[in-house]
């Protein structure tokens, strides 16, 4: 038998059901693998124990279930990672900022909760960008997370993308079957492009933000990064349905995300955004592109050409939005509730003492940046600006979805780039999320799915997005491309394969 | 205008955050660029289109106005840096 780890989570969850192998094994399997590939620095928070005590509950669940006790759930016996975004009760979250130091939640998440009653195991919490903001997972007051893949015949250093990076890091390296993420302007997505794996951001209103530490609330959503897109569809099932504690959480029934897979393209429009095509666009990340438009119409799909005439104005209506948001809620850290004190003469020293210590340069960049587009005299001219300019990407998308079904677009600009590049240009690093920020604005549903490999040998993504709550239309179409794919490439370090 | 030094330490005290004096330069020059990038919305006209209030088409939901929480006094307090008699303690504000 293959080691338990590198499993599918589909395959896992079919080799516990037919007692091949028991939960505690697979865990077991999976605690090696993740100390194996410490020095990916993937994990703030290791839970072994935790891991260990859900699975062995796990195995008595389904001894009971086998002699007719009840069914087993969706994600029995499976463990995986968590962002370290996502409040997890009596367990350290940290957001990875210093600001967070020895926060323990008293509570749980709506969406790991929701993973817990269907059975799953946490391993523990992944590093992220501070607060979510970066697009390379290099802003963590813990470190930076590295890339388990390497340029061919060069050993330096690449970020996994960002700000789920720490998740991506560990399900490509095998340390977890899947793992959550957030993704506010990209940052499921590029993540998964630049490790190799599959990740999807539900629509807006699809999973719930409650317990979710906030960065930008009308931008802000959960989902799942896999390395198939069954276990993304397994794993989206299990995370998302409505909660009454966020308002914005959708009352709709959850499809059977997994029942859509196999449905094929069959007579399905893909739209192709001519906007999307830009100026300096490397030729291997077009020739993918074609490459994706090429199977999809052998698999009997229609290539339509579309526009989306306010795609380049999204960046910067994105970064007045989300900063703006994120001042507001980062108020929040003030020394008085949790986390970091730092002592002053006065209240107003204290606070300000408190946040100059625990915010990072990125977090305090974009609150003050998000302070002055609010502060008086310039609210009109930039917020309120940039909520028109929201509506008009949205109405982009709505008219292209007269047409067409889905759209295919490449998830990121490049491959994986090497630790420390893109630091001193905020703008640069901004751009990484230049095709991921437009659907976010418009809260629709979009995934990653990896592929083929740069020249020099690291994963290339592309996007799929469909209309707002049309996760399945995503998912038939996501499965075409990672079937046409066939991509099987694995990264450098992968840990207990035994090489 | 130019975002300068004086406007950089004036956000920062709305955003009550110390920034020190030798890093507010740089931080300025940073956040201009930032900010001469995201004026380029400026080339859209947008007198007739609404700002975006909500990013899906549902309503917010209504409920009673009723408790639905609450009696959790130490739960709320256990991660406070410093706490006194059930509530939450900081320095002295008044004189």
């Amino acid at each position: 038998m293959s080691e338990l780890n590198c499993l599918t989570m589909a395959q896992a969850r079919d080799g516990l059901a037919k007692g091949d192998f028991t939960s505690v094994e697979l865990t077991q399997a999976h605690i090696a693998a993740l100390e194996a590939s410490r020095e990916l620095n993937a994990f703030v928070t290791e839970t072994p124990e935790q891991a260990l005590e859900a699975a062995k509950a796990s195995d008595a669940r389904r001894v009971s279930s086998n002699s007719g006790g009840g069914e087993a759930g969706s994600m029995e016996g499976l463990p995986i990672a968590i962002k370290d975004l996502f409040c997890t009760e009596g367990v350290l979250t940290t957001a990875s900022s210093h600001i967070l130091d020895g926060f323990t939640p008293q509570y749980e998440s709506t969406v790991t909760a929701n993973l817990w009653r269907a059975g799953a195991g946490m391993l523990g919490k992944t590093n992220l960008d501070e607060f979510a903001m970066g697009s390379a997972t290099v802003t963590s007051y813990y470190g930076p997370t590295v890339n388990p893949w390497r340029r061919s015949g060069d050993d330096k250093k690449l970020v996994p993308g960002g700000s789920s990076g720490g998740s991506a890091a560990a399900v490509a390296a095998r340390a977890a079957l899947g793992a959550t993420g957030t993704d506010t302007g990209g940052s499921i997505r590029q993540p998964a492009s630049f490790c190799g794996i599959v990740g999807i951001k539900p629509t807006y209103g699809r999973c719930s933000r409650w317990g979710i530490v906030a960065f930008a609330s009308s931008l802000d959503q959960a989902g799942p990064m896999t390395r198939t897109v069954r276990d993304g569809a397994i794993m989206l099932g299990a995370m998302a349905g409505h909660d009454a504690r966020d308002s914005t959480s959708a009352d709709r029934e959850v499809p059977d995300f997994e029942a859509a897979l196999e449905k094929g393209v069959k007579g399905l429009k893909v739209g192709i955004p001519e906007e999307y095509q830009m100026k300096g666009m490397s030729p291997e990340l077009l020739a993918l592109w074609d490459q994706g438009k090429a199977w999809l119409t052998a698999a009997g799909a229609e290539m339509v050409p579309v526009s989306l005439p306010h795609t380049k104005y999204a960046l910067p209506t994105y970064y007045i939005v989300a900063p703006a948001e994120a001042s507001s809620n980062l108020a929040r850290y003030d020394g008085v509730r949790y986390g970091l004190r730092e002592e002053g003469e006065t209240l107003q020293e204290m606070y300000e003492n408190t946040r100059g210590e625990g915010f990072g340069a990125e977090v305090t960049r974009r609150v003050l940046i998000g302070t002055y587009v609010l502060s008086a005299g310039y609210y009109d001219a930039y917020y309120l600006k940039a909520q028109k300019l929201r509506t008009l990407i949205s109405r982009d998308f709505r008219e292209a979805f007269d047409k067409v079904d889905v759209l295919l677009t490449p998830t990121a600009p490049s491959p994986a780039f090497a630790i420390g590049e893109k630091m001193d240009d905020p703008i640069a690093m901004y751009l990484n999320d230049v095709f991921t920020v437009p659907a976010s604005l418009a809260g629709l549903p979009a995934a990653s799915i990896p592929a083929g490999l740069s020249g020099d040998g690291l994963p290339l993504g592309l996007q799929l997005i469909t209309h707002p709550f049309d996760e399945e239309t995503m998912f038939r179409a996501a499965r075409a491309v990672e079937d046409a794919a066939a991509f099987n490439a694995e990264p450098t370090l992968m840990a207990g394969d035994g090489s | 205008m130019p975002l300068d030094k004086a406007t950089v330490a004036r956000i920062a005290t709305l955003a009550r955050i110390r920034v020190p004096e030798e890093e507010l330069e740089s931080l300025a020059a940073e956040m201009d660029k930032i900010i001469g990038w995201v004026e380029q919305l400026d080339e859209v006209t947008t007198d007739d289109v609404p700002p975006m209030a909500s990013v899906v088409d549902v309503e917010l939901p209504w409920r009673d106005d009723e408790v639905t929480d609450g009696d959790c006094r130490d739960k709320v307090l256990a991660n406070a840096p410093e706490k006194v008699e059930g509530f939450f303690a900081v320095s002295k504000v008044l004189e």
